[in-house]
């Protein structure tokens, strides 16, 4: 019978929504109880958050002022110290995650599985490699704890309406002195980075000017998005090429991606094949984009935009 | 101060990678095969700590078969000193890697080792990470500037919400990220002087490290092909679809 | 900026195509203490090749004796020809001419037969250097060729050196072999300034434009080598198909449009999709995925258009000078040849005077001296040139006459007056949906931060005068899309989309004004053709 321990994600203040979606992935795999630990310093609130997501059957709440910043030679001891009697332990493919849980599994002498898409069994997962272009079925043993991190973009987060318990545990180590977490310069203020934003706006050559472009900025403000351009936008000169998304400038995966104006060809397509949902707005029916497209709109991008924006405000 | 640079050798990145049709595996058949992209910049941060004066010696350390002998000459023509090919014919999963690489770490004492935070086929992000617990030392992890002092590092890593700012002291286990820097090309005299520079080869058993894991490949597929969704009429039944997904 | 730092060798070969890795092998057995180098643009051994291609084993027999016990990874023996005249909807099987009878060839794939030449050129001690261009001919002070200039690396578009960047270095060499192939940007300037063509015909060309599918099993007979004419093109504008069957259920397939071609609304690349959508095509491709896909001017010259091959200090070498047998459609026997012929020249006599002379008195330029009336004879349309090559057939070239060939860049016909044939074209739908699909399977990749390499000498002409006379044929003849005319903020111009480039030569070849230069970009840059 799976035991699964997650290692929640916070910023000190919220819980992220990368740990409700290790829930839903913890339910796919299965079996009997899933607890969530969280590690930090005032973690009343974040503890409360963890307990309240549906499925949940205790959070661990390690507070300790060591454990205030995300380091992982602090946070992969205390894991350890806690895997005891887990099948599983889950964390998710966020930097946080990418950076922590690997150091868990070699304390605990294992491999680990990187970016879970889909579980096939409790000891057997589906993962992309070679950016996407292919998938693969790992299978785990199951005498070895399993440890993994979770994909975002390919689970939902669950929902609230759990009522876990919460346990206080004192932390079982100290701090590591070789490393000091000095501060973080947020992003916050201006727009999500295009990289790891979970909304994303693009705009084409559709857009006919530099000045044009404030359409997408608009209603990527209006939506929290981040905003993205097609190499022909780029190449046009309508915006910078730190904005281009697709093969040969950033590839993305946010659960959203509107692309307004771009026509879709294979180029750009190999930098948003991973995305959650992909929503196309053309004047060209034929349009290779939807194809592609899960909600597809033909029209003028010059009124719908405004139109989206006006809506989405309401 | 030595640096140890691990590099990969990987199908390139231009490469339009497939899967075999009986799924066992990637076409690599004539294929190209280059240094992980990331493990290039790795190498070329070592590069320039050393010519900065803060290392005396770059050794670039490669795992697997004689094959990944062609990326170590790479990395001794961009500037290496030494090359060390830990031989074996096995695949090896991340925590066998960091094992091997940790026995390096102990014949070579380094008091730096840069590695690239990814390998672009595997897409794993583990080795480094594995390493710097074996060893109980520092991870800096997905790292887009170095700065070194002493017997301290100060880096920035890219991380979701922004940029984290964490010092560390050698030696220590850096993974770098794309935007550290961009490697220099290769003058074609340095390759040749490449050709000169010590490459040793060491098997991976003579080492003591047991080839095993717990995790296993077992099938390789083509990802799903995206298909054609609907369509909407107007910008109002936009916004309901979007709505009605929870996207919005 | 510093001065360049140098490498000496005794000779240095431009490009890694068969006539400068043969040359490159044949130096070495001549004279094993040569110090011999090759340099190459693409960024690995074969990742510019691109051929159909079946080819004749003679001087791979003559070079490398053995071969056939270790052959290159892709080599199927011959096993059947089939020529074919299509018509839109049907097809008529044609006797097979002498030409184009296969038995005892190969169809190989010269891109990976490349890549098994390279290595044994490093074993005998060849360095090999693929990811460098030689952007630039050394002169020494009589003004004879004495090496090349590699170009430097890590230069933003602006001009100006990134963090990344390298200056290149100079190679001297007593020798310099130009094997850069069709249309070789540097051969282009070696034969202005030694007026090389002086007595030739001027060069004439050919676009190839060639995809690899995996079909489903059972369709691809390995070893079958079928041809076709006709249908999708008119009779006054030549070319024709190639489909030849590999194993592993893969099928090269390819078309070739003559660039002497008048339409000025011409798409060859729209040509090479009609193709597939022949019902004798399309059986093949159903359900079928493409693998890779390319593009690369061919010369169709042949012996009156051969130029002087030696100057002070360099040889040209196989299509850099154009060797290929148009009848036959084969250039790779030539172009060995022709390299073989100039290591063992050098290595004779340690320079590259009475190389001509010796290349004229080959079997290489008495093979073009035969088909040599074959090319030209379809200037006057299919059946007559049908009519004459069949003629010429016959009589082995013996007839006392030679037809001149014509240049490209002054057949297109202004589209004031002209009017298109009806070409009976129909819808299409299998991959690649355009041009920019297409490209995608080139893998073609270049740092978008890097100067143009596509040089317009007289931009004002674009807007002005082209758009009239001929409404922009390079948006059309180029088959990576690299050319767009764009509406911009002070009316239309004309876009360079330099990173999509495959490096055919086609847009330099073809443009009526001959404005476009070709230079080459940064080494490493360009395709990354796998298999082609």
């Amino acid at each position: 019978m799976s035991r699964i321990l997650i290692i929640g994600e916070h910023d000190g203040r919220a819980l992220s929504i990368a740990t409700a979606k290790c829930v839903s992935c913890a339910k796919a795999i299965g079996g009997g109880d899933i607890d969530i630990a969280v590690f930090g310093n005032g973690l009343d609130g974040i503890a409360a958050e963890a307990a309240a997501l549906e499925s949940v059957a205790r959070v661990i709440a390690v507070n300790a002022p060591h454990l205030g910043a995300p380091v992982a030679a602090n946070w992969a001891p205390e894991a350890v110290a806690l895997a005891g009697g887990y099948s599983h332990i889950l964390g998710a493919s966020s930097t946080l995650g990418r950076d922590l849980m690997p150091r868990i599994a070699a304390l605990l002498g294992v491999n680990q599985v990187s970016d879970i898409m889909e579980v096939a069994g409790p000891y057997a997962f589906k993962r992309p490699i070679y950016a996407g272009n292919a998938i693969v079925d790992v299978e785990c043993a199951e005498e070895r704890t399993v440890v993994a991190t979770v994909r975002a973009a390919s689970w939902p987060a669950a929902a609230a309406g759990g009522a876990g318990a919460v346990e206080q545990r004192a932390a079982s180590g100290t701090a590591a002195a070789h490393t000091r977490y000095i501060g973080l310069a947020s992003e916050g203020g201006e727009r999500p980075d295009l990289q790891s934003a979970t909304r994303v706006v693009s705009g084409g050559r559709a857009l006919g000017s530099e000045e044009n472009f404030k359409l997408i900025y608009s209603l990527a403000d209006r939506l929290g998005a981040g905003v993205g351009a097609s190499r022909a936008a780029v190449d046009a000169g309508y915006c910078p090429n730190d904005m281009q998304v697709g093969q040969t400038g950033k590839i993305i995966a946010p659960d959203l991606y509107i692309a307004v104006g771009i026509s879709g060809a294979i180029q750009h397509i190999t930098g948003i094949k991973d995305a959650g949902t992909i929503v196309a707005i053309n004047k060209d029916s034929e349009a290779p984009i939807f194809e592609v497209a899960d909600i597809g709109l033909v029209g003028d991008l010059f009124q719908i935009i405004p139109e989206l924006e006006r809506l989405l405000g309401e | 101060m030595k640096i140890l640079v691990g590099i990969k050798r990987v199908v390139d990145y231009n490469v339009r990678v497939r899967v075999l049709p009986d799924g066992s595996g990637v076409d690599t058949d004539g294929v190209k095969m280059s240094v992980n992209p990331f493990d290039e910049i790795a190498l070329e941060a070592a590069l320039r700590i050393r010519e900065a004066g803060q290392a005396e010696e770059v050794i670039v350390v490669s795992i697997g078969g004689d094959e990944c002998q062609q990326q170590l000459r790479t990395g001794l023509a961009m500037g290496a000193d030494r090359a060390i090919q830990v031989q074996t014919g096995a695949r090896l999963q991340p925590l066998n890697l960091a094992q091997a690489f940790m026995k390096i770490i102990e014949r070579e004492s380094p008091g730096l080792v840069i590695l690239g935070k990814q390998a672009i086929d595997d897409d794993n992000s583990q080795t480094g990470q594995m390493l710097a617990a074996l060893w109980d030392r520092p991870q800096a992890t997905f790292v887009s500037k170095i700065a070194l002092s002493g017997s301290t590092a100060t880096v920035t890593r890219e991380v979701d919400s922004g940029l984290e700012t964490v010092e560390v002291d050698l030696p220590a286990v850096v993974t770098v990220d794309l935007r550290l820097n961009e490697p220099r090309f290769v003058k074609l005299p340095d390759i040749m002087k490449a050709k000169r520079k010590p490459l040793d080869v060491l098997p991976l058993d003579a080492l003591g490290v047991a080839v095993d894991s717990n995790v296993r490949i077992s099938r390789f597929a083509p990802p799903a092909q995206r298909a054609r969704g609907v369509m909407v009429g107007d910008a109002a039944q936009l916004v309901q679809e979007l709505r009605n997904r929870g996207l919005v | 900026m510093s001065e360049r730092e140098i490498m000496e060798y005794d000779v240095v070969v431009v490009g890694a195509g068969p006539a400068g890795l043969s040359c490159a092998i044949r130096l070495k057995q001549c004279k094993p203490e040569l110090t011999v180098a090759v340099i190459e643009k693409s960024s690995e051994i074969g990742a510019h090749i691109l051929s159909g291609a079946v080819i004749e084993p003679g001087p791979l027999d003559r070079l490398l004796p053995g071969w056939r016990d270790d052959p290159p990874p892709v080599c199927i023996p011959v096993e059947r020809d089939e020529i074919w005249l299509l018509s839109r909807s049907g097809r008529r099987r044609l006797p097979t001419p002498p030409q184009q009878k296969n038995h005892g060839n190969f169809i190989v794939s010269l891109g990976a037969m490349c890549g098994w030449l390279a290595q044994r050129a490093e074993a005998l001690g060849v360095d090999v250097f693929p990811g460098y261009a030689a952007s630039g001919i050394r002169f020494t002070g009589d003004g004879a060729v004495g090496g090349v200039i590699i170009g430097d690396m890590g230069v933003g578009r602006d001009g100006q050196p990134k963090d990344s960047y390298v200056q290149g270095i100079e190679i001297h060499a007593r020798v310099t072999v130009f094997g850069e192939g069709v249309r070789g940007h540097l051969s282009k300037q070696l034969i202005r300034r030694f007026e090389l063509d002086r007595d030739a015909d001027p060069q004439t060309y050919g676009i190839g434009m060639k995809e690899l599918w995996r079909v489903q099993p059972g369709k691809s007979q390995p070893g079958l080598v079928q041809h076709t004419a006709g249908w999708p093109l008119d009779s006054h504008t030549y070319g024709g198909s190639f489909i030849y069957h590999l194993d592993k259920d893969r099928i090269a397939l390819g078309f070739v449009c003559g660039l002497d071609y008048q339409d000025p609304d011409f798409v060859p690349f729209e040509a090479f999709q009609q193709f597939k959508h022949h019902p004798m095509v399309r059986a093949l491709l159903e359900g079928g995925e493409i693998l890779s896909a390319g593009a690369r001017a061919i010369t169709e010259g042949g012996y009156q258009s051969l130029p002087k091959t030696e100057m002070p200090g360099a040889l040209l070498v196989g299509d850099c000078a154009g060797t290929l047998n148009v009848p036959k459609i084969k250039g790779t026997h030539q172009a060995m040849k022709s390299g073989m012929l100039a290591a063992e020249h050098i290595a004779e006599t340690g320079a590259a005077e009475g190389f001509d002379a010796k290349l004229r008195a080959s079997e290489v330029v008495r093979e073009l001296y035969k088909v040599r009336n074959i090319r030209p004879a379809f200037y006057k349309g299919f059946w007559r040139g049908f009519i004459r090559a069949a003629i010429e057939t016959v009589t082995a070239g013996k007839l006392p006459t030679t037809l001149k060939v014509h240049a490209d860049d002054t057949a297109l016909r202004k589209r004031a007056g002209y009017t298109a044939p009806d070409r009976r074209w129909v819808e299409r739908d299998l991959p690649p949906r355009d041009r920019l699909a297409s490209v995608y399977f080139a893998a073609t990749a270049h740092d978008e931060d890097q100067p143009v390499h596509l040089q317009i000498l007289q931009p004002d002409i674009c807007a002005t005068r082209c758009v009239e006379e001929y409404g922009n044929p390079c948006t059309r003849f180029c088959p990576a899309n690299v050319y767009e005319m764009v509406e911009g903020t002070s009316g239309r111009a004309l876009q360079i989309n330099a990173a999509n480039c495959v490096h055919c030569k086609t847009c330099d070849i073809k443009d009526p004004y001959q404005i476009i230069n070709w230079v080459t970009p940064e080494g490493g840059s360009g395709p990354n053709y796998q298999n082609m």
